[in-house]
C-alpha cells in the first residue's frame, strides 16, 4: 500500500519534473531561437533596440591609424565561389516608389557621394576599420520617390540569393550607403563589387553585398541569416 | 554604533537575489563562452592584443550554452535583462533597508580589519576580534563582486550597442577594449565564485543562513 503510494508520488514528481524540463527546453530551444521564450525576449529586445535607435546618432569617424591593414579585413560570401557581377549589371529599385527604375553604376555615381571611415562590428565579435564611399539609401529613396509609409527596405544580391530586410529608420540613416568604393578604391569582388550595402548602425550580416535589388516595402521580409535564427534588428 | 531592531543575518530579499543569481550567472557565462567561440581572439582584426595569452583558444564544449552563435546570443540577450534587473533590485534593497551598512566595504571603517583578516589567513597574525555580520575582507570581496557584476553589465551593453551607447563605449576605451574587459570580468567572477564556494564549505553555517535566513538577533549595523 505504502509502496504503491510512494510509487505514484514518485511518478507524479517525475512527470512534473519531465514536464518542467520539456517546457524549459521547448521555451528555450537554441536551434529555434525565434520561438518560445527566447523568441518572446527577442521581440522585446527588438522593441528596446528600436526605441534606443537615434536616427541622428552617427558612428564615430575613426582616425586613419585605426585602418585595418590590407588583407586583414575579411571577405565573405555564401556562394561556393567568388560571386562576379553579370555583364550589364544594374540595380533595380522598386516596391512602394513613385518611379521604379534601374540604375547603372555610372548613374549611381552621379548621385551625391558620401564618404566615411568607421568601425565594422561583426556578429562573431570582431571589429575592423575601413573607409567607404557611395550613395546614401536616403538619397536613393528621394530619387525614386519612395513612399514614406513603406516602413521597411529589402536588399537582394546575386550571391546565391543572399538578402536582408531593414527597418526604414536604419536604412535611411545618414551613414547607410550603397557603397561602390572602399579605402579610396573601387570595390573589389571580395568586398561585394560592384555595389554593397554599408552602414554604421547594423551588424555586418545586415550589409548585403553584390546588390541587385532594393525594394521599399510595407513589411519586413526577413533575411538569409535572420531566417536561420539570427536577430532581425541587429543594430549596433 | 547604531543599535537596531533584531534582524536575520540574511533577510529574504538578499537570499532571493543571491539564489536567482546562481542560474543567471551560469547561463550568461556559458552562453557568453559560446559567443566567444565564434571568434576566440581579442583585439581588432589585424591588431590582436599581444597581452592576451589565450588567442584562438576555443572554450571547452561543456562550458558552453546555446549550441551555436545565434542560439547563444538569444540566450545571452534574453537573460542579461534579468541579471541586470536582479542587480538593480538588490542595490535598491541595500540602500533602503540599511543593509548596505553591514555589507558594503567602507574604506575608512573596514581597511584595517580587512588587512588584519588577510594577515590571519596568511597565518601572520592571530584572528582579529569578530565584529558584526561580516569582517572587512568579506565586505571587500562582496563589494568587489557587486562592482564586477555592474561592470559586466556595462561592458556588455557596449558590445551590444557600441554606436548608440557611444559615450559608454568611449568610457571603456572602445569596442575591443570593452570586449577584453567583459571577458576579464568573467574570469574574475569565476575566481570569486570558486573562493566563495570553498569558504562556504569551510563555514557551513553560512550556507544554512543563506537558505533559511538564520535566527533574528540584535545587531549593530557596523
Amino acid at each position: 500500500m505504502s509502496g504503491i503510494e510512494t510509487g505514484s508520488r514518485l511518478l507524479t514528481r517525475r512527470r512534473v519534473l519531465l514536464g518542467a524540463a520539456a517546457l524549459a527546453t521547448s521555451a528555450c530551444d537554441s536551434s529555434r531561437p525565434h520561438a518560445g521564450f527566447l523568441g518572446v525576449m527577442e521581440r522585446f529586445n527588438q522593441r528596446a533596440q528600436a526605441a534606443l535607435f537615434n536616427p541622428h546618432q552617427l558612428a564615430p569617424e575613426e582616425p586613419v591609424e585605426q585602418l585595418t591593414p590590407p588583407g586583414d579585413f575579411p571577405t565573405y560570401f555564401v556562394s561556393d565561389t567568388l560571386p562576379l557581377a553579370p555583364a550589364g549589371w544594374h540595380l533595380e529599385v522598386g516596391g512602394h516608389v513613385s518611379q521604379p527604375r534601374a540604375f547603372s553604376l555610372e548613374e549611381l555615381r552621379r548621385l551625391p557621394r558620401t564618404d566615411y571611415r568607421i568601425r565594422h562590428h561583426c556578429v562573431e565579435g570582431w571589429s575592423a576599420v575601413a573607409s567607404w564611399h557611395g550613395v546614401r539609401v536616403s538619397d536613393l529613396a528621394r530619387a525614386v520617390g519612395a513612399d514614406p509609409r513603406a516602413g521597411f527596405v529589402e536588399f537582394r544580391s546575386f550571391d546565391s540569393g543572399y538578402f536582408s530586410s531593414w527597418d526604414a529608420p536604419s536604412a535611411l540613416h545618414p551613414q547607410t550607403v550603397l557603397a561602390y568604393g572602399m579605402n579610396g578604391q573601387p570595390l573589389t569582388p571580395g568586398h561585394g563589387a560592384p555595389l554593397r550595402l554599408y552602414s554604421g548602425v547594423k551588424l555586418g550580416y545586415k550589409m548585403v553585398k553584390y546588390l541587385t535589388q532594393v525594394r521599399f516595402l510595407p513589411e519586413a521580409t526577413g533575411g538569409t541569416w535572420e531566417d536561420q535564427g539570427y536577430e532581425w534588428f541587429a543594430g549596433v | 554604533m547604531h543599535p537596531s531592531e533584531p534582524r536575520r543575518p540574511q533577510p529574504w530579499p538578499i537570499r532571493l537575489a543571491h539564489w536567482v543569481n546562481v542560474p543567471l550567472l551560469a547561463i550568461l557565462a556559458a552562453s557568453g563562452l559560446q559567443i566567444l567561440a565564434a571568434y576566440p581572439r581579442l583585439g581588432p582584426r589585424g591588431r590582436s592584443y599581444a597581452l592576451y595569452p589565450f588567442q584562438d583558444a576555443v572554450p571547452p564544449s561543456w562550458a558552453r550554452l546555446g549550441g551555436w552563435l545565434a542560439g547563444a546570443r538569444h540566450w545571452h540577450f534574453a537573460f542579461g535583462w534579468f541579471l541586470a534587473l536582479n542587480g538593480v533590485v538588490y542595490v535598491l534593497y541595500l540602500a533602503f533597508s540599511g543593509e548596505w551598512r553591514r555589507r558594503l566595504f567602507l574604506p575608512r571603517r573596514d581597511t584595517r580589519d580587512a588587512v588584519a583578516t588577510l594577515a590571519y589567513y596568511l597565518r601572520l597574525r592571530p584572528a582579529p576580534a569578530r565584529t558584526g555580520l561580516y569582517n572587512g575582507l568579506q565586505r571587500l570581496a562582496y563589494t568587489m563582486a557587486l562592482v564586477m557584476g555592474a561592470l559586466s553589465v556595462l561592458s556588455g551593453l557596449v558590445l551590444y550597442k557600441p554606436v548608440q551607447l557611444h559615450a559608454l563605449t568611449a568610457l571603456f576605451g572602445g569596442y575591443d577594449p570593452a570586449r577584453a574587459v567583459h571577458l576579464l570580468l568573467l574570469a574574475l567572477l569565476a575566481l570569486f565564485t570558486v573562493g566563495h564556494v570553498v569558504l562556504v564549505a569551510l563555514h557551513p553555517r553560512t550556507l544554512g543562513e543563506m537558505v533559511t535566513g538564520g535566527r533574528k538577533k540584535p545587531h549593530v549595523w557596523d
